[in-house]
């Protein structure tokens, strides 16, 4: 049987035939290199000069990395150890560390509150960041400002209490009066707010602070990175509900709201932020007596949201002028008021549009918190350029130092970017 | 009738603000600390060090004016500020006295009401050349390129300079002084010029200061001293009179070592005995208590003290004594007589 058909019939597949593997060139690492990097003569030599470039690089940064100090007591030292090699001197941010993130009042036993504060600040920030998350986590958001304040200022508790409570009770009367008019709601949540601020801080005893469990830290003590942080983290989150509102009131109908709006952001663009950064810090003493003045920290967190907040109202107009007009119509058409419409119909396609403007504002403003260092505020530059480079151990250290706060503005910057990108790919919605 | 209210309400603040600010002795007693300006950090005159304390020449002035008017040469506050908020923070109040490095000229003095009390550094500008440039005299320069900071006056002081001298030179603008530091390293100027204790600052931190020498010419005068608001002289004497203090100790050799010493000694020279106030009222007449001099000179010790632990030869900065010696040794100093 099997010799009939073996011989009577040449051949009979009884399978496929498999696969053969693809040509040498065509595969693996050769294809590739060949597709991207030599796919013709003009690319290949391109190619060739990078690799060159990237060599050159290398060879003069590597061993000036791999040889850094990482511990010596001053640069005198450093170049001791390096006898006469490439090397980069490291041991600076080693012995100034706590400097460069704390600045250098802050006291040395409390570094794990500002620690904590950031640590907690992940958490509160991570369901306004990625709204799959429970929706209750955002009842520790709204607590989070004044654990940190407690935190890092420390003193007395009753301070960050009573501001809470008077957050809580102009909240309470917005919302039994909100529901009918607007307006009427939100001047009564600012004076009831106001009345309890006032009366609470009467009632704090004089002196509360001296003994509290946490030791009370004034402002001016406050530097380096924590302070770039706690400045971006504030007048970005005070700045973007300030854009929108601004944003609102540029388009609003009514003249007085709008002029006002529009003067305000015209002049506000119009100023560079240095000139408003000096307003804050030197001319405001000029106005206040001696004794009373705002806290510099304040001044320049209020100085810093204006600011931001004029350009992030820029952006979401741009957002706002790019619905359609039938979007307007629509949310009329179905009998929404003007608060509903806008929450439910027009600012949630407007936001999206604007988030990489929102964004690229952002990551300029953070950058833009060094600017704190030209009036005399240690932030991390300020402590870079003034108390490092000015210690007789460290001066002439500059390459490791910028570098350090080059990386560390980089992951921050980078971050924020790669989550708005995230964000835009999570809210595509229209173009699947 | 509400106006008027309003309008007395203001003007007793005001007359409250002008009385705070006329009596600053008082102010400073009453507060317990000394609000001090300083800068936000240059080597040797004022910088935190890895303990956040602040230490420095104009420091020392600092803690001694503490000592003297307060007892404890801690109880200073520091206020950092930057050249362009250094004469607001003075002016609005928000600091009792400037010890900042700052120029004695007749504007600051006359036109922006501040009063100058006394020159605790006499510095001036100078020229860092590398050795094997092979120059002995700034008057040897004719050609060369300098770098200079812009918009100082430096710049000014070296264009007058060359002219002067007829001799020819071609400027390198500079920003800050470490873009000086890399461009006059790298090569790119032939000498670098600014204040000659920036200059020694500088040289110290290369990794070969024996190669670079600082050129014997000063082509400019740059007195620094403290200052205080005008028209308050009994702070000014407070501060004028403690840097003498500081000055005739040094002359009359008073230290911080020997202080114990001198003031129970009495056997002591009576302008010793006068300054540490164990004979005479000097420091009822300056409203402080009779040894206020003798714990200014206790915070850091006596000029020469000060000088020699914060820019004297033993640090890395390596100054001189030169315009800044006893006028006994030719310097400049000269504190009036104590009676």
């Amino acid at each position: 049987m099997s010799d009939q058909t073996t011989n009577s019939i040449a051949f009979v597949a009884d399978g496929t035939i498999p696969p053969s593997p693809p040509p040498a060139n065509e595969t693996g690492v050769v294809k590739w290199l060949r597709d991207n990097l030599f796919s013709n003569f003009t690319n290949g030599l391109l190619t060739f000069a990078s690799l060159v470039l990237i060599y050159l690089l290398l060879k003069n940064t590597l061993p000036w990395f791999l040889n850094g100090i990482w511990q010596a007591d001053s640069l005198a030292q450093c170049r001791e150890i390096l006898n006469g090699n490439v090397g980069a001197c490291f041991a600076v941010l080693t012995e100034r560390w706590h400097q460069l993130l704390y600045g250098f009042k802050y006291p040395g036993d409390a570094y794990w509150r500002p620690n904590l504060a950031l640590l907690l600040l992940l958490v509160a920030a991570a369901p306004v960041l990625f709204f799959d998350l429970p929706r209750k986590l955002l009842l520790f958001t709204v607590v989070y400002p004044f654990i940190a304040f407690w935190l890092i200022w420390g003193g007395t508790i009753l301070v960050p209490l009573v501001a809470f409570l008077g957050c809580v009770a102009a909240a309470v009367a917005f919302q039994k009066l909100g529901k009918n008019s607007f307006a009427a709601g939100f001047f009564t949540a600012i004076i009831v707010a106001l009345v309890v601020w006032n009366v609470g801080g009467a009632l704090i005893p004089e002196g509360a602070s001296d003994n509290a469990w946490l030791s009370a830290v004034p402002s001016r003590d406050l530097g380096g990175f924590m302070l770039n942080m706690m400045l971006g983290v504030t007048c970005v989150s005070l700045s973007v509900p300030l854009g929108i509102a601004l944003a609102l009131g540029r388009q609003s109908d009514m003249p007085l709201i709008k002029w006002v709006c529009v003067i305000f952001i015209e002049f506000i663009r119009g100023v560079p932020l240095i000139t408003l950064l000096f307003v804050a810090s030197v001319m405001l003493s000029y106005f206040f007596p001696p004794e009373s003045t705002v806290d510099l920290f304040l001044r320049v967190v209020i100085m810093i949201t204006m600011f931001s907040a004029a350009y992030i109202a820029e952006v979401i107009r741009g957002g706002l002028a790019a619905l359609p007009r039938g979007q307007y119509e629509a949310a009329d058409s179905l009998g929404l008021d003007y608060p509903q419409a806008m929450r439910l119909i027009i600012l949630p396609q407007a936001l999206k549009i604007s988030i990489p403007g929102i964004v690229n504002v952002a990551v300029g403003l953070f950058k833009d918190t060094t600017l704190v260092s030209v009036i005399s505020m240690f932030d991390l530059v300020g402590m870079i350029r003034g108390p490092i480079l000015a210690s007789t151990e460290w001066n002439g250290v500059y390459w490791e130092l910028l570098g350090f706060a080059a990386l560390l503005f980089f992951v921050v910057c980078y971050g924020i970017s790669q989550y708005s990108q995230w964000l835009e790919r999570r809210l595509a919605t229209d173009h699947r | 009738m509400k106006k008027s209210v309003f309008l007395g309400a203001a003007t007793i603040a005001g007359l409250a603000a002008g009385a705070a600010v006329a009596g600053t002795v008082d102010d400073v007693k009453a507060r317990g600390t000394l609000n001090c300006g300083v800068t936000t950090g240059l080597v040797g005159f004022a910088a935190p060090d890895a303990n956040g304390e602040w230490k420095g020449f104009d420091v020392s002035l600092c803690r001694a004016v503490a000592a003297a008017v307060l007892g404890d040469a801690n109880a200073v506050e520091f206020v950092p500020t930057t050249g362009k908020t250094r004469f607001t923070a003075l002016a609005s109040g928000e600091i009792d006295m400037l010890a900042r490095n700052t120029t004695w000229t007749f504007s600051r003095d006359v036109d922006l009401k501040f009063e100058f009390t006394g020159i605790n550094y006499y510095d001036g500008q100078g020229f860092l050349a590398p050795k094997a440039l092979g120059v002995s005299s700034a008057k040897e320069l004719d050609g060369a390129t300098v770098c200079v900071q812009t918009g100082t006056t430096t710049e000014l002081n070296l264009a007058d300079f060359f002219r002067s001298n007829n001799i020819s030179y071609e400027p390198v603008p500079v920003e800050t002084n470490a873009e000086g530091q890399q461009q006059y390293l790298a090569g790119a100027c032939d000498v670098y010029t600014t204040d000659a204790s920036g200059l020694a600052a500088t040289r110290a931190t290369f990794e070969s200061p024996g190669d670079h020498v600082i050129l014997p010419e000063i082509i400019s005068k740059e007195p620094l001293g403290p200052l205080v608001r005008h028209g308050d002289h009994e702070w000014g004497d407070v501060v004028r009179w403690t840097l003498n203090a500081l000055i005739a100790a040094e002359e009359l050799g008073v230290t911080s070592a020997n202080l114990e010493d001198m003031s129970g000694n009495p056997e002591a020279n009576p302008e010793v005995k006068r300054l540490l106030g164990t004979e005479g009222t000097l420091g009822e007449m300056l409203g402080l208590d009779a040894d206020w001099a003798a714990r200014a000179i206790a915070a850091d010790g006596n000029y020469g003290e000060i000088f020699a632990k914060n820019i004297g030869e033993e640090t890395p900065i390596g100054l001189a004594r030169g315009l800044n010696g006893q006028w006994t040794d030719g310097g400049l100093l000269y504190a009036p007589p104590f009676r």
